[in-house]
């Protein structure tokens, strides 16, 4: 059986560590071999951060290279094009469609790239644009853009609806449970 | 029960299961969370040290008082506890001693990437490396017993990859581990000339044993596949020959990287066509091969900067990268930078506006070097800049010291901040020393230190005085500031260089992350009041940017710290509804 490689990539502070500790868990719990790369430190300072989930029968690297992700997760838009070369050929990226202007563009030093979203769907790219913010919004908490986000994955991998659900009550605080199934249900039936 | 842990995790889990009494350590990434995670054990002591040097000593009590005892540290901050390291080669121990050390390759949150496993060959102490978390549970857990039996601390490194990665473990029970009656051993434990000579040649001795050991022990392991690569490797670089080569290659995968056995070296080499060796950083089990006379290929393939990759060795050995696409448009980098509120924002400034010189440090506000601030000259290491500036007013004169300020947090201070101040006031030079008083340890993510109050199980603790501390180190001149308030920010640093003595400027403000600070509302621009003068961009504030030539602010960064209010000529700025 061959490894699935996902990225998770987004900027410091947004939340991703929750979305691959949810998902590490679910895979493990499915009886793979996973193993997920964390980033702690400097960069989690408002920089570009990347996560690591790999799981399959046997996984050697904790890391995704070039060429190498079958789904990479963004949770902003400059963020997806930036890790766009790690994806395979016929992978897919799922992209929150929030912008965070990085330090170069709010001192106008640089543009933010507004249309490179189009440019990768024009390079053949399968990308699944999502405005996740509005949607954990309307779900109750701006914080549940990854459990929107994860919610569009969990339509592409082979493992059970309720499983995920089970999931999130294993890996959210109790009192956010609810408020996350529901931005998880919004964002799958859309 | 299995489970997913990070390697850090892994290694407090095999502590723990090893009998673990007494834990000490000063926080570093990548090592934090080896401490953080054995503080939520029952039955043992932990606790945060001011540094690593008295973390390590520490442990090196403990272990002569008769438990099992351990510190952890990132590569550097070995460095700090170096001295200690060294002479407990030749003391040995009592309890077993396992000092944990995190390598950085590639820099993630470092200042330097040196390769720790220099100081176990120095200190002539054995090193086991884990490569996944699994092994980091086993190695840390079976290292006491290799300890207590060659009567030596044990090194545990691990770097990034390893201390970061979440991997499958199998935890098992704890060891409750007796402690030995204290016994005074003079000869063993006084390193005075007279004993420590007698030590020296029992070092020498157990070396040798562990050499013979190594020959046969666990931690190294050859796996046969194919004949025509061997590849020595070790640590998380084992983890990607595999992923490149599964099993068309043969690897001797190393374990524990000193003492390096010999004979296994030469068998394995004598049954491959051509052998490599694959080890981030420094080559140093390559040199290990030259030194037996085998013909091997290192560091001319594969580079001693950065960290490696299944991609990087694939593309070392020639094989072709899996196809990718590339955008065109330009992507502006997004390097890290000071939260919106941080507390030091103010602060640095005030520096960079009347363009002083700032002698920096380690710490979130290393960040104040990055545009549009870009204030901070120097950043060396933990101390550094009370010292530096001490030595750079020293170089400079007047013209030095009337324009020239040292940065420090509060948590360096205690590291190693406070023996630079007793200098400044000793050997009296005109030095103004700003502690950055964020009230906790912010870089590696919020721990506990002697000044905030608290321990690391979050009961409250003895709080160190900062301003007391200062004068009774010989400063008279000791001053407190809010850095939200830039007026007084600029006037005490102003005063304070002008003045003709010592001094310490305390700027003091918590983090903004801790749970325990109650952000305002966001603020927002008043459109028409905005005069495009992007006065506020200087700030370099990631809640703040520029649309059109007028200032805009992200309600879901912003804080509400309003130190970009005072800063607005055109007091376009304000709360909701009344600006």
């Amino acid at each position: 059986m061959k490894t699935t490689n996902i990225m998770i990539v987004g900027v410091g502070g947004q939340g991703s560590l929750l979305a691959s500790k949810l998902l590490g868990s679910l895979l493990l719990d499915e009886g793979y071999d996973v193993k997920v790369s964390e980033v702690h430190g400097m960069s989690q300072r408002g920089g570009s951060v990347v996560t690591y989930v790999k799981f399959g029968e046997k996984v050697y690297s904790p890391i995704i290279t070039e060429g190498e992700a079958d789904y990479i997760l963004s949770f902003e838009k400059l963020e997806a094009a930036r890790w766009a070369a790690c994806l395979k050929k016929d992978g897919k990226i799922i992209v929150n469609t929030q912008q965070i202007d990085p330090m170069p563009v709010l001192i106008g030093t640089a543009a933010y790239p507004e249309t490179v979203l189009d440019e990768l769907t024009a390079k053949g790219v399968d990308v699944d644009a999502v405005d996740a913010l509005s949607i954990a919004t309307a779900a109750g908490s701006a914080k549940a853009v990854n459990i929107v986000l994860l919610a569009r994955l969990a339509k592409l991998l082979d493992i059970p609806y309720e499983k995920w659900l089970a999931a999130i009550e294993k890996n959210v605080k109790p009192r956010f449970v609810d408020l996350n199934k529901a931005a998880f249900e919004m964002s799958y039936q859309k | 029960m299995k489970k997913l842990m990070i390697g850090n995790e892994a290694v407090a889990r095999g502590l723990y299961e090893g009998g673990l009494a007494l834990v000490s350590s000063y926080p570093g990434t990548p090592s934090t969370e080896i401490t953080e995670f054995l503080a939520t054990y029952e039955g043992l002591h932990s606790e945060w040290a001011p540094n690593e040097k008295v973390a390590a000593e520490v442990a090196f009590g403990a272990s002569l008082g008769g438990v099992r005892a351990a510190c952890a540290m990132k590569h550097v901050g070995l460095n700090v506890a170096a001295d200690p390291l060294f002479t407990l080669s030749y003391t040995g121990v009592t309890g077993g001693l396992v000092i944990c050390v995190a390598d950085d390759p590639a820099m993630h949150s470092s200042q330097n990437e040196q390769d720790s496993r220099h100081y176990a060959i120095a200190a002539k102490v054995p090193m086991l490396e884990p490569a996944d978390s699994a092994e980091a549970l086993t190695f840390a857990r079976d290292a006491f017993q290799l300890s207590e039996q060659f009567d030596t601390p044990v090194l545990l490194r691990v770097c990034t990859r390893v201390a970061h990665s979440q991997s499958v473990v199998e935890t098992g029970e704890r060891t409750e581990v007796p402690a030995k009656p204290y016994q005074k051993d003079a000869a063993k434990y006084v390193m005075m000339p007279a004993n420590a000579k007698k030590r020296h040649p029992v070092v020498e001795a157990r070396t040798k044993a562990l050499s013979e050991y190594a020959e046969t022990c666990p931690y190294n392991r050859v796996e046969m596949g194919g004949t025509k690569i061997g590849i020595i490797t070790a640590g998380t670089c084992y983890q990607y020959v595999k992923e490149v080569f599964g099993d068309t290659v043969s690897v001797l995968k190393i374990g524990m990287p000193y003492p390096l056995p010999r004979q296994l070296f030469r068998d394995f080499a004598a049954k491959v066509d051509k052998l490599y060796v694959i080890e981030e950083l420094d080559g140093i089990i390559e040199q290990h091969c030259r030194d037996l006379g085998l013909e091997v290929v290192g560091k001319e393939m594969f580079s001693p900067i950065g960290e490696y990759s299944q991609a990087s060795i694939a593309a070392a050995f020639g094989l072709s990268a899996a196809p990718s696409v590339t955008v065109d448009a330009p992507l502006p980098a997004r390097p890290p930078m000071m939260c919106a509120g941080c507390p030091h924002r103010g602060l640095f400034y005030t520096l960079a506006k009347n363009k002083i010189t700032t002698i920096g440090d380690i710490g979130c506000y290393t960040l104040g070097a990055v545009p549009p601030l870009s204030t901070v000259d120097s950043t060396l290491c933990m101390g550094a800049s009370v010292s530096g500036l001490h030595g750079f007013n020293l170089a400079g004169g007047k013209a030095a010291s009337g324009k020239t300020v040292a940065v420090i947090g509060d948590s360096t201070f205690m590291h190693s901040g406070m023996t630079g101040l007793v200098n400044i006031a000793y050997n009296a030079s005109n030095s103004t020393v700003i502690i950055l008083d964020n009230s906790i340890t912010g870089m590696t993510g919020h721990q506990q230190n002697p000044t905030t109050g608290y321990n690391i199980k979050g009961d409250p603790a003895a709080k160190v005085d900062l301003e007391a501390l200062c004068r009774a180190l010989g400063i008279g001149r000791v001053r407190v500031v809010d850095p939200y308030d830039l007026a007084a920010c600029e006037q005490a640093v102003l005063e304070e260089l002008a003045a003709e003595e010592p001094s310490v400027i305390i700027s003091r403000r918590p983090c903004v992350l801790l749970k325990s600070v109650k952000t305002a509302p966001p603020l927002t621009v008043a459109e028409d009041k905005c005069k495009k003068c992007k006065k506020c961009a200087s700030l370099g504030c990631p809640a703040i940017s520029i649309k059109g030539g007028k200032a805009t602010i992200d309600k879901t960064l912003c804080v509400g710290c309003e130190v970009c209010v005072s800063l607005c000529k055109f007091g376009a700025i304000g709360k909701e509804g009344e600006v």
